[in-house]
């Protein structure tokens, strides 16, 4: 008792211990954590292997992969490196991927809290106007948003993160429902704490993991978003994005399909990391639903 | 009755949907940068003056807000969408012209993905532990995970251009003149890389949830009820099992009709399969917004419907629904 009373720090070293026993049990998940620990490293040092900018012609267009030193994965149409494009194409994903999901949260987050503490009919406004959103084609939807709004970085997080939060909202308002009767949130209204203190201070955090794990699965989801918004030429023109570099050599498949398939191998490795990561954390966080037969 | 009464209540709210994409359309077309009538017309300078005075004149333009708003409901309700400027055509008529090959490919995906993802997730449940479950899961995991324009391109690239077995363009060879029997056979040659490409996305998850919810079923008392009563262990995966696992899969499956939509116009630009998917991707090259909107229309409006559909299957599968 007094060790853990003396170093809170070594018992929160303890906690996470035990949260990464829990997660490691997982294989894939350790697989999915060292597969996007690659995919953000080469995001981070993009401008230290490839400084110049990924748009800039480098080599004679349309170099088959490993026919010149230095050009792993040869060049596309207009002889930029697709090396180059790759790394920096990683940038691009993961940061759609981690604000729109950010934006998503926010709003889900905030719709799901107040129709579930406060219920009655603003829950059933709320949760009307949800579903609304849930039942629209939600690529059709981001489509118009970012054609209308014209494709930039802001336009395309905006409406990824527009389409991408009802479930949020649904999941934050269905913990919501079953904790606002306990016995901890009474006790802080009896103690004459503020609504907003009790949602804030005492029941959001009780939702964390199941929004944790959650997320993890919407960055996913986003990136390959993102790529298909790109691919068909909604991303920022100013971003080289794997999208992109696909929807520019979707033309050409039959000559050069190195173009199209090593953007897409990326998409696919990360997208396939945040998924395993995300089932990780769901055993991690939530080991009484953790899922039966592994 | 009671049955009639909730698919009723189902389809009021199905009209609410509707009139609501078709305000926020309204709201979209003005939140555009630009006049309404040159964002309606395409490009701006694309259209010349008069079409452009055409279009004040029949949307309203120089009236009031609400005014505007009711000639454009009562527009959309006559199924008027208005003129697509750069195809010369009213868009409705370039919409109905191209919806059967939507219908089509969405159809064809669309039970291939159930009959596939559920076969696979019961494959996989009842084997569970065994190699079989392995392979299935990481199969469907990596399905999940492939961008589906991706996958697309890959099937082009492998089965039309390096084996040579499918056509990887169109819906019909183009001037074979084929007709009757020949004509269908024809366009099932062509169906079968774009339906399978789209179907593969939604067969993963179908196969997911299948096996989760076959495993929680399996868990159940009736269950052990019928091994305890010594029915082949056959019969209670398909009877007794399947049938109640399969509900989360029906009501999965009303929810990703919408994603079903948003796939086809992946799936139809890439295979230039010529449905309104690919008419999405054409309005989107030219900045055709009114075409764009009346896809965007169109598109939510079957998606309302498949999920109207889905409502009723569901309550004759499941007798116990509840009829709120």
């Amino acid at each position: 008792m007094s060790t853990a009373a003396a170093s809170p720090r070594s018992a929160q070293a303890q906690a996470f211990r035990d949260f990464w026993k829990r997660f490691a049990r997982n294989k894939g998940a350790v697989v999915g954590v060292v597969i996007l620990l690659a995919v953000v490293v080469l995001a981070a040092v993009a401008p230290l292997i490839y400084p110049q900018s990924p748009w800039s012609m480098v080599q004679r267009p349309f170099l088959p992969p490993l026919a010149v030193d230095g050009f792993l994965f040869g060049t596309d149409t207009l002889g930029r490196d697709i090396g180059a494009g790759l790394v920096h194409g990683a940038r691009i994903s993961l940061l759609v991927g981690i604000v729109s999901t950010v934006v998503a949260l926010t709003i889900g987050v905030t719709i799901g809290a107040l129709a579930g503490y406060y219920g009655g009919l603003l829950d059933d406004a709320l949760m009307r106007f949800t579903e609304f959103f849930q039942t629209i084609p939600n690529f059709a939807l981001a489509i118009v948003l970012v054609a209308i709004f014209q494709p930039s970085i802001t336009s395309v997080i905006v409406a990824i993160g527009i389409v991408s939060w009802p479930p949020v909202a649904r999941l934050v308002r269905g913990e919501f429902l079953s904790l606002r009767s306990r016995e901890f949130v009474q006790a802080s209204v009896v103690l004459g704490q503020s609504n907003l203190q009790i949602i804030t201070r005492q029941i959001l955090p009780n939702t964390l993991s199941p929004v944790i794990v959650m997320a993890s699965l919407m960055i996913a989801q986003a990136i390959l978003l993102e790529s298909s918004l790109s691919f068909l030429g909604l991303g920022d023109p100013n971003t080289m994005s794997w999208g992109y570099m696909i929807g520019a050599a979707r033309t050409v498949i039959r000559q050069a399909w190195w173009m199209s398939f090593f953007p897409g191998v990326a998409i696919l490795l990360t997208v396939l990391a945040l998924n395993l990561v995300g089932e990780g954390l769901n055993d991690a966080l939530n080991p009484r639903l953790a899922r039966k037969g592994r | 009755m009671q049955k009639l009464s909730f698919i009723a209540k189902r389809l009021v709210k199905a009209v609410f949907v509707l009139l609501a994409i078709v305000v926020l359309n309204f709201f979209l077309i003005r939140a555009a940068p630009g006049d309404p009538a040159q964002v309606m017309a395409g490009e701006a300078g694309a259209a010349d003056e008069i079409f452009i005075a055409q279009l004040r004149e029949q949307f309203g333009l120089d009236r009031p807000l609400h005014e505007q708003l009711l000639i454009y409901v009562g527009g959309i309700v006559t199924l008027d969408m208005g003129y697509s400027y750069r195809q010369q055509q009213p868009v409705a008529d370039l919409i109905f012209d191209r919806l059967p090959a939507t219908l089509i490919l969405t159809g064809t995906a669309f039970v291939i993905s159930i009959l596939l993802g559920v076969l696979l997730g019961a494959l996989a449940a009842a084997r569970v532990g065994k190699w079989t479950d392995s392979l299935i899961t990481v199969v469907a995991l990596v399905f999940y995970a492939t961008p589906l324009f991706w996958i697309a391109l890959m099937a082009i690239l492998l089965f039309s251009v390096q084996l040579g077995w499918l056509p990887g363009f169109g819906m019909e060879s183009v001037g074979a003149g084929y007709s009757g029997f020949q004509r269908v056979l024809d366009v099932l040659q062509h169906l079968v890389l774009p339906a399978t490409t789209l179907g593969l996305f939604f067969m993963a998850i179908y196969a997911r949830l299948t096996r989760a919810s076959m495993l929680e079923v399996m868990d159940m008392d009736f269950v052990k009820t019928a091994r305890a009563k010594g029915l082949p262990p056959g019969r209670i995966t398909r009877v007794h099992v399947l049938r109640n696992a399969i509900l989360p899969v029906i009501t999965l499956a009303g929810i990703q009709a919408g994603q079903l939509v948003g796939g086809a116009v992946l799936t139809e630009t890439v295979f230039a399969w010529p449905g309104i998917g690919r008419l999405m991707f054409d309005a989107l090259l030219q900045r055709d917004y009114n075409l764009l909107l009346g896809v965007f229309f169109v598109s939510s409006a079957m998606v309302i419907l498949f999920n109207l559909v889905t409502d009723v299957v569901y309550t004759l599968v499941d007798p116990r629904i509840e009829l709120k």
